[in-house]
């Protein structure tokens, strides 16, 4: 017996991050200069002590399988629980893709159970952030509570574009808004939820039933638990937490990376990140070279040029005389000599020829390009890439 | 390669490292910014298809236990073969053997259960990134008892005293091995022997009251055994002092010669760790210099090797140093021409300067 299951859905396409996502899941996505999205959450669950985890795979999972692996890099190869990874099946009764993020959970139901498990705590893969679960699993027990949702406060202003939690004084949710247009609170639900598993279980047989639901946490879940007058709390944390849902806000994330106090810290040795690490020597900086307020990973060779505020995953290579400035280059990338980018994302394997210049004006999205967008010069700056 | 086994023989390696050495064994001292020393021989033999491999080691092997852990980093980690560290634990009341032929006597069943019909042996301190399939080839084409591993170096140096050099004829077989001081043709430390010629020496050496295997058994022995020589082209370097271990990294800043060795075939295998990837601050100012990941760098770095999880703070400035994992270097610091082991810390405003013929070292966890 376990006493809590971690339920990881990492499933999603993330239409908004276009290119990026085009084939390959969002939580696959490099982030952060050797890193995957996903790689935050599972290290969350291996920094709280959650060694039991179900990954729900579905939108393009082969990097994602691949990276995930046996799940060594986060101290998920047990026999005794560990990770798997759970992908939509067809069994005697038929089978189907997985409809919503509760479907999903309903459709592994089996996966839990043979974990006994007292607490089932179900997470996305779409969000970077440092977080504790013990922290919440603690409150939801200490409230008894059926449901514990993670919250985060956010701006007033903003409180329109997240599902909003309205709760008591006691943070107890008595109403769940999805983007109110005129927000009574401003705690955003995270998408980190806490269920006492024989309560969870018995909603989501019953929303299975229902032909109108959209089997959704958010959407129908929640919702009928709180119809039914369930105790469902709003757990608050406090930290970096960013939703990686769109091109810009995956480079905002990245970005937040080189602040001087930046509130995501990746070198916290207290809460590593841990993700699949490669053989790479370490990196060359030759004499003519300048490097300031960036990141830079194993396998580089900077040859020349000036980096500045920008993000180099592993094995890039930068020629003589290029400037690169507030751009992400995932790996393997190559830049010419005399190349400029400004604000680009440019993604694995790129080769950059001479001279190519691309720069975003500050004001638009960055650019994101691949080789074949860079052959056939269809970049469009500020827009959608394709 | 089933056919084929790995043993790293580090008993006998001779050395002058003086403080990187006080804690560790030769083997895992570090290098180039990321790796052990043992990692170069480790990777050959791993990417020689070889799937056993075992370690002599007599002393001071807590760190290499540490680093080697299961070998799963070098895909080592199998229910068949594997590695297998082989620390002195003698418990034979017979035994007579001595120097390294205790490891071999001690440890016949590694050699016995095994399939192979030929043993890669190796040291540490040859440095290169290859593998030996075409040497192990070279050696079943000649029809050979041993195969030698030799490499001609451009230019004599210090370190290359202490190894034997190579006397061979036109065809490539051994007539002498030597301590001729100035004989190019350098004895790498690698060779292939055929397995039961090697227990059958191992025998003969115990039986007369030897205690090196590789004098006693195999150079003495030059007449009576089929001796060939391979001859290496590869880029190489042989460390087995500070002198030398600090020009062999400080030459790894020649692009060329970093490239010459790690961008061969195969990348070289180490412990991973979980560093996140190298911090440049706003007063970074690097050149010329080697880093490894989790370092955070708001100084002035020149023709320097940075290890894993080093931090330098503004102000400061290093210079043709070598700096090993996790050091901490505060405000305003000089440092130039000096060896910093791991975990040391130089507090603010110190000035460390070393000759570049003798680097300044200092040992692990010191602060100064």
């Amino acid at each position: 017996m376990k006493e809590c299951v971690g339920m990881l859905l990492a499933g999603g396409e993330g239409k908004r991050l276009g290119l990026l996502t085009h084939d390959l899941a969002k939580p696959a996505v490099p982030f952060g200069g050797k890193y995957r999205i996903i790689d935050f959450t599972l290290s969350n669950c291996t920094n709280s002590s959650i060694f039991t985890v179900g990954v729900l795979t579905q939108y393009s999972p082969l990097e994602l399988t691949k990276h995930i692996g046996n799940g060594q890099p986060w101290e998920m190869n047990r026999s005794d629980g560990g990770i798997t990874i759970l992908s939509p099946y067809t069994a005697k009764h038929g089978g189907d893709w997985y409809s919503g993020t509760a479907d999903a959970i309903y459709q592994n139901i089996h996966f839990i159970e043979q974990y006994n498990p007292k607490y089932v705590l179900v997470m996305s893969g779409d969000h970077i952030y440092q977080m504790d679960y013990q922290q919440l699993l603690k409150q939801h027990k200490e409230m008894k509570a059926d449901a514990t949702i993670s919250v985060i406060e956010v701006p007033w202003k903003e409180a329109s574009r997240f599902g909003i939690l309205n709760t008591n004084e006691k943070l107890k949710i008595y109403e769940f808004e999805e983007k109110p247009k005129q927000p009574k609170n401003n705690l955003a639900s995270m998408g980190i939820y806490v269920f006492t598993w024989e309560v969870l279980k018995r909603y989501l047989i019953k929303d299975a039933q229902l032909s109108t639901s959209s089997h959704d946490f958010g959407k129908d879940i929640i919702p009928a638990m709180l119809h039914d007058g369930l105790k469902l709390y709003a757990f608050k944390f406090q930290g970096y937490w960013k939703d990686v849902g769109t091109i810009q806000s995956y480079w905002e994330a990245n970005m937040d990376l080189l602040k001087e106090d930046s509130e995501l810290d990746l070198d916290n040795k207290k809460w590593r990140i841990y993700t699949n690490n490669s053989h790479f020597p370490p990196q060359f900086i030759c004499g003519s070279a300048t490097v300031k307020n960036s990141i830079v990973n194993d396998g580089c060779k900077i040859l020349g040029g000036g980096i500045e505020k920008s993000i180099l995953f592993r094995d890039v290579e930068i020629q003589k005389d290029a400037v690169v400035t507030q751009s992400i280059l995932h790996s393997g990338v190559k830049v010419g000599r005399k190349c400029v980018l400004e604000k680009v994302i440019v993604m694995e394997n790129t080769i950059i020829p001479d001279g190519t210049h691309i720069v975003a004006a500050s004001s638009d999205d960055p650019v994101v390009i691949n080789q074949e967008i860079l052959e056939q010069k269809t970049y469009v700056i500020g827009g959608e890439n394709r | 390669m089933k056919r084929l086994m790995g043993l790293i023989n580090l008993d006998h390696e001779h050395h002058l490292f003086n403080e990187l050495t006080y804690f560790r064994n030769s083997a895992s001292i570090p290098f180039a910014g990321r790796y052990r020393l043992i990692d170069f021989t480790l990777s050959n033999i791993v990417n020689t298809g070889i799937e056993e491999v075992a370690i002599f080691v007599r002393n001071k092997y807590r760190s290499l236990l540490d680093h080697l852990g299961t070998g799963e980093n070098w895909d080592l980690n199998r229910r068949n073969g594997g590695l297998f560290i082989l620390p002195p634990d003698w418990n034979d009341p017979s035994d007579k053997s001595k120097g390294d032929l205790q490891f071999f006597h001690n440890n016949r069943d590694y050699f016995h259960r095994s399939n192979a019909e030929y043993v890669l042996i190796s040291g540490s301190q040859f440095i290169t990134n290859t593998d030996y399939k075409e040497a192990f080839q070279f050696h079943l084409d000649r029809g050979a008892d041993v195969t030698l591993i030799s490499t001609q170096v451009e230019k004599l140096l210090p370190e290359h005293e202490r190894f034997f050099k190579v006397e061979a004829d036109d065809l490539g077989w051994v007539k002498n091995i030597t301590n001729d001081k100035h004989n190019p043709l350098i004895f790498t430390g690698v060779y292939i022997i055929n397995k039961e010629l090697l227990m059958k020496l191992v025998d003969e050496c115990i039986a007369y009251h030897k205690d090196h295997f590789f004098v006693h058994g195999v150079a003495e022995k030059i007449n009576q055994l089929k001796i060939q020589n391979y001859r290496y082209r590869g880029y190489s370097a042989f460390i087995n002092s500070i002198e030398s271990y600090y020009r062999q990294n400080m030459k790894l800043l020649c692009l060329e010669d970093y490239e010459k060795l790690f961008y061969q075939k195969h990348l070289v295998r180490t412990k991973i760790s979980n560093n996140p990837s190298v911090q440049y601050k706003k007063h970074a100012q690097v050149n010329r210099s080697i880093l490894a990941n989790g370092c955070v760098i708001n100084g002035k770095i020149e023709g320097s090797i940075l290890f894993r999880g080093v931090e330098v703070h503004k102000g400061s400035s290093i210079k043709n140093s070598i700096i090993m994992q996790r050091c901490t270097i505060e405000e305003d610091v000089y440092l130039e021409n000096v060896i910093l082991d791991k975990d040391v810390q130089i507090t603010k405003g110190q000035r460390l300067i070393g000759s570049p013929d003798k680097p300044f070292v200092v040992a692990k966890r010191q602060v100064i």
